[in-house]
């Protein structure tokens, strides 16, 4: 099975405090580490276990900048054997549409039995993998959480509400979002990203993808960012101040107070 | 004039809650009539729910529908509903599946999980998001001059509960054209049971991602035994297996409802928040800016791997 996996560069906030910038319009950019989007993980790692049962090869791709490069050679190292770059001035400031656009013209490129989204990145649409699907007229499946390849289909469950799980049968090829949970993602180590160092990786832009630069981008976008805003803060919680010592018996009063003790 | 639309989950004839809602948005958009969606198989009762809160019910109803399957139901919508509609769904697992493939089948825009309404300026809606689990705001304009499918967020925006209307349902299911799908519904397939019933407790410990590794979830067992308490986490513990699905708290975990929710290390998203009904809630997070804080009633900015560990030497006495 040839599977392509949509991966993001994201900033990291594991390993960053996302605050606001001093003019209290954008957060503060500078000095943000990034790393993949923690779902785009998932669905790199479900790609490899298909590929481990059923044959076949995976392919991230991700439209980006130059820096996107280093999301794709972690995602090599997990065991993707090939990367794809997505890069254009006329891509920057694309909504999901575009994203979903530009993706569908390096879907159109090759021939994949399977696409694979995470079900949602940094920013919280949850879209592009939807958007892609019927832009392809591809079958769709969100918040997948199972994958089974059964008589050249897949059964496949779905996330909902209160840990139920949606079993479904979809016929391939289609697109799939992958929600968190569905496996474990294998650790990659630094090792493991210098062997595909030198890899090289295919740059894409928007002619070499037949993309009308007009229809992606801050050109073709519907949905656009004003600022970025911190909420004025209702009543919010009493905060407990002063030594450890003194939160803590502070704290037991309250929870006697609460029925928080037994 | 806008032909604004509101998709409505219901199961067994009960609406859901998100019924109320998006009425409420609607008249954020628009000051005018807001037409109901109620798919299914059988489905008066619903659609007559319906008709309490909305002046206008599009029925479809055809065994095809039993089961929601957003890939069947996108077609349908897609047949019935006008091309410059704003359709509206709730922003949890069945919208995420429907909305973005509609938003580019009826060739419109599409804003997922909003959270504000902040009127139009022209063609453009102003809308309210959030990034990075609720960390920070965003203002955003959504161009809905050729429609749009806006998703969102259940609890957000209010809840019109007056039930005062008394709306037409109309039956458009012979308009909804071919009813297949390459997507073909099996079955639902309910959690295990686990071996403890957090829904039960009437005070968790519950740990996040501030837990930082397997090891340490010993020190929120032992701070839980010291407070008669049981331990429930947020979704990427049960993620990473280090406990099991049972005692995860969310919209796709279980509903909480507890005296006392203490809350160690979680940011507080909407889908972890949204499994808490009632309580009182103490947060400890070492971030001052996390979101629990803001719906928290007492708040502590502490390492939790520090401030735990001490907490419950001193119960122990
Ligand atoms: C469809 C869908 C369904 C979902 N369902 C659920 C659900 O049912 N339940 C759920 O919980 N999530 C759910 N999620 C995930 C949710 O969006 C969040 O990703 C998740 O709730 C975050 O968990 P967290 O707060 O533990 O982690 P984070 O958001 O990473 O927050 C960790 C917090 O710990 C703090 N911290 C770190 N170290 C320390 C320390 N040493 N001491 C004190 N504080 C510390 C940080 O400041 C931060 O605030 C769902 C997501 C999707 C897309
Ligand atoms: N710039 C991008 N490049 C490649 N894939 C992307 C990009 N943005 C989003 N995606 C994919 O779409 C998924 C959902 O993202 P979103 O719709 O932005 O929430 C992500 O998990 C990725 O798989």
């Amino acid at each position: 099975m040839e599977i392509l996996v949509c991966v993001k560069r994201v900033p990291d906030t594991a390993e960053n405090e996302i605050v606001m910038n001093s003019a209290g319009n954008d957060i503060e950019r500078d000095d943000l580490v990034y790393s993949v989007n923690e779902w785009d993980n998932y669905a790199v790692e479900e790609a490899i276990q298909i590929v481990d049962k059923v044959g076949g090869s995976v392919t991230v791709v991700t439209v980006g900048d130059e820096d996107s490069d280093e999301v794709l050679r972690r995602e090599m190292a997990m065991g993707a054997e090939k990367g794809l770059l997505a890069t254009d001035d006329a891509f920057s400031g694309s909504d999901c549409k575009g994203i979903a656009t530009i993706l569908k013209g390096v879907v159109s490129k090759g021939k994949y039995d399977l696409v694979l989204t995470g079900a949602q990145a940094n920013e919280g649409y949850g879209a592009v993998g939807g958007m892609l699907a019927a832009m392809m007229d591809l079958p769709y499946a969100s918040l997948v959480n199972k994958v089974e390849v059964k008589d050249g289909k897949l059964v496949i469950g779905r996330e909902i509400q209160g840990g139920s799980q949606e079993m479904n049968e979809i016929t391939l090829p289609c697109v799939l979002s992958i929600q968190t949970g569905i496996n474990e993602p294998r650790y990659v180590g630094i090792r493991g990203i210098r062997k595909v160092s030198s890899v090289e990786i295919p740059q894409l832009g928007a002619s070499d993808l037949s993309v009308d630069g007009g229809s992606v981008g801050n050109a073709g976008a519907k949905v656009r960012k004003v600022d970025y805003f911190v909420p004025e803060k209702g009543k919010g919680a009493e905060m407990l101040e002063g030594s450890t010592e003194e939160i803590i018996d502070k704290l037991i009063e309250i929870l006697k107070a609460n029925g928080g003790l037994k | 004039m806008a032909n604004i639309y509101a998709y409505i989950e219901h199961k067994e004839g009960v609406l859901d809650d998100t019924s109320m809602e998006l009425i409420v948005a609607a008249k954020k958009i628009a000051d005018g009539p807001v037409t109901a969606i109620v798919t299914g198989a059988g489905i008066d009762a619903a659609a007559q729910a319906a008709a309490k809160i909305y002046p206008e019910v599009i029925k479809l109803d055809s065994p095809a529908l039993a089961y929601p399957n957003a890939e069947v139901i996108r077609k349908a919508l897609v047949k019935v509903l006008p091309s410059d509609a704003i359709v509206l769904v709730a922003h949890g697992p069945f919208g995420m599946d429907l909305g973005p493939g509609l938003s580019i089948k009826m060739d419109s825009a599409f804003a997922s999980d909003i959270v504000g309404i902040d009127g139009t300026d022209g063609n453009l809606l102003k809308i309210v998001r959030q990034e990075f689990g609720g960390v920070v705001s965003v203002h955003a304009t959504c161009d809905i001059s050729k429609g749009a499918v806006l998703s969102i967020r259940p609890g957000a925006i209010g809840a019109d509960e007056s039930k005062a209307a008394s709306g037409k349902i109309t039956d458009k299911t012979g308009e909804a054209g071919d009813l297949s799908a390459n997507r073909k519904f099996l079955e639902v397939v309910q959690p295990e049971a686990g071996d403890v019933d957090i829904t039960k407790a009437d005070v968790l410990v519950s740990i996040g991602r501030g837990i930082e590794d397997q090891e340490n979830i010993q020190i929120a067992q032992d701070l839980a035994d010291a407070m008669g308490a049981v331990v429930s986490c947020s979704r990427p513990i049960v993620d990473a297996k280090w406990l099991e699905p049972a005692r995860q708290v969310g919209t796709s975990g279980n509903t909480v409802k507890p005296k006392v929710y203490m809350a160690c290390g979680i940011s507080g998203s909407f889908q972890h928040l949204g499994g808490i009904k009632g309580g009182f809630i103490i947060a400890i997070n070492k971030n001052p800016n996390a979101p629990i804080f803001q719906v928290a009633s007492v708040g502590i900015v502490a390492n939790i791997l520090e401030f735990m560990p001490a907490l419950t030497e001193k119960l122990r006495g």
